[in-house]
């Protein structure tokens, strides 16, 4: 069904009717009997996933079920940052080709996402650190992905805030650069792929709790709902945090522990900080629109499905952010939140075939879900509609932890504190 | 912040322990005569229940001995605490309905 384009005229349009006659970004239909695939978890991943289904492949007779409102779990709990920069070359393959589509994405939805590639500053403070940064730089650049170092007054002229002094309590010997990364809107994200899937014919069926599955023969026959029983020839668990809980009533485990991740936001003050400064320390910043810093942290130490952090986090994380950036000593904190991550024990995405026929998993994003986005939605919609994994994710599936073909991203995944 | 009862210095700060995931894993008596794949679940597959959770802890900053907890990954409550070796306390598992997608 055609939606409206949005557009400057549009806008104006709207603007001289007092608003009063914006259509909705999407239809809220009540659930059919049956589908060709279900997508449990309409955030960031399932929503992209549907799109992608319906505008690559095809396949429109789609719903995307959640437990709560479409866009409400991660992709609106993250700090924004987009960027490829990671270790492996099966990474870096899914992480860069996801970063390009975020540089078009906004055409492509018809949706501001807002995005801003105002680069990625990953900063080094020891020799140990310098060698991990070098082996990245040299690993992107062998597959043909911008990344950059710096040297400690080049870091000085792109993040002023940075102290550089050699008698720093965390000196700063370089950094490591990607002006293609940046930061997003996150909402704007989930928003933009529900309307484009809406308007190709996809159902987002709302608070529509998944209760358990009906299995026969070892494949998936449908998903058992709070809105009652609706069939489908394929389910695509996308559900994140939660997908642990999910695998357990289609009676599997998986290699993924959900833990918190917190960020923070302070008030808004004026310009001083136009690129996103991150630290292994850890920390990582950078000013929004608004003129806010937004604070990420690390992963939070047990397990938990909470949605909020532990105060002695914060606490490290502002003590390390003000030991590098002193000048924010002063900047009061307006909230902070969590979400619940699933981390996979080698903190790679994990997706592909699960034991039932039929059922296909995409999870264990953890602390890289935002990024990710785009690529990933589209790499699985290809195995959803093929029964075969795009050869982007198939280094990325289930299988690769008995084989022991692990894909260790510890070092480059944001997730600092090795787990476990 | 959790206050943790160690069972063997006593009630102390969150900060002090480390945990270390699920508990009760038994390594497979006889790791070369199994499976990939059954050395794989003992390995890296985990239960990450959303609810009542059976872990092991250490007392890093302090005694650095291990014991376990049984905790609620939803409340963070703590519902039992007790030592290597000894068998899961019988406890009703939670109501845990609520936040989440």
């Amino acid at each position: 069904m055609p939606r409206p384009r949005y557009s400057i005229f549009s806008l104006a349009r709207n603007a001289l009717a007092y608003h009063q006659n914006w259509t909705e970004a999407w239809r809220s239909p009540a659930p059919k009997p049956h589908y060709k695939v279900i997508i449990v978890g309409a955030g960031g991943h399932g929503l992209s996933t549907a799109y992608y289904l319906a505008k690559e492949h095809g396949i429109t007779d789609v719903a995307v079920l959640d437990k709560g409102w479409l866009g409400g779990g991660n992709v609106a709990r993250n700090t924004t940052i987009v960027r490829s920069d990671y270790l492996f070359g099966e990474s870096i393959a899914l992480y860069d080709k996801s970063l390009s589509m975020w540089h078009d994405l906004s055409r492509e939805l018809n949706f501001n996402t807002m995005f801003s590639p105002r680069g990625i500053v990953k900063l080094i403070h020891n020799r140990d650190g310098q060698r991990e940064a070098e082996r990245r730089f040299n690993a992107l650049r062998l597959a043909g992905v911008d990344s950059e170092m710096l040297t400690p007054l080049q870091v000085k002229r792109l993040a002023p805030m940075v102290d550089i002094s050699p008698g720093a309590a965390h000196p700063v010997l370089g950094a490591t650069l990607q002006r293609r990364g940046g930061i997003a809107r996150h909402d704007a994200v989930a928003w933009g792929y529900a309307r484009a899937a809406d308007a190709l014919g996809v159902d987002m069926i709302q608070h529509c709790e998944v209760t358990g599955f009906r299995i026969e023969g070892g494949r998936v026959k449908g998903v058992e709902t709070v809105q009652g029983f609706i069939g489908a020839d394929a389910v695509a668990l996308v559900p994140a945090g939660h997908v642990g809980v999910l695998a357990a009533k289609a009676g599997f485990r998986l290699p993924i522990e959900s833990v918190t991740m917190q960020a923070m936001v302070s008030e808004p003050v004026k310009p001083c900080l136009d690129t996103v400064v991150m630290s292994p320390i850890p920390f990582s910043l950078s000013q929004s629109d608004k003129g806010e810093f937004v604070f990420g942290m690390s992963t939070e130490p047990y397990n938990s499905y909470s949605q909020r952090g532990t105060l002695p986090h914060i606490e490290e994380i502002s003590a390390n952010a003000v030991s590098v950036l002193p000048g924010l000593s002063r900047l009061r904190m307006l909230r902070k939140w969590g979400g619940v991550l699933d981390v996979s024990r080698d903190v790679s995405p994990i997706m592909g075939r699960t034991p039932v026929e039929g059922m296909y998993v995409n999870c264990g994003w953890g602390t890289g879900g935002f990024k990710s986005i785009p690529g990933s939605g589209w790499a699985f919609s290809h195995m959803i509609a093929q029964d075969r994994p795009h050869d982007l994710m198939l280094p990325f599936g289930l299988d690769r932890f008995a084989a022991g073909a692990l894909i260790d991203e510890h070092a480059a995944s944001g997730s600092f504190e090795a787990f476990k | 912040m959790l206050l943790i009862e160690c069972p063997f210095c006593g009630p102390r700060a969150e900060v002090e322990f480390r945990c270390s995931g699920e508990g009760h894993i038994a390594r497979p008596e006889t790791p070369e005569n199994i499976s990939d794949e059954a050395w794989a679940d003992y390995v890296y597959m985990r239960t990450n229940p959303k609810g009542l959770h059976f872990e092991r802890w250490m007392h890093q900053h302090g005694c650095r001995r291990w014991f376990c907890v049984a905790r609620d990954t939803v409340t963070h409550k703590i519902r039992a605490i007790y030592k290597l070796g000894e068998a899961k306390p019988a406890l009703d598992e939670p109501k845990t309905e609520g936040e989440g997608a």
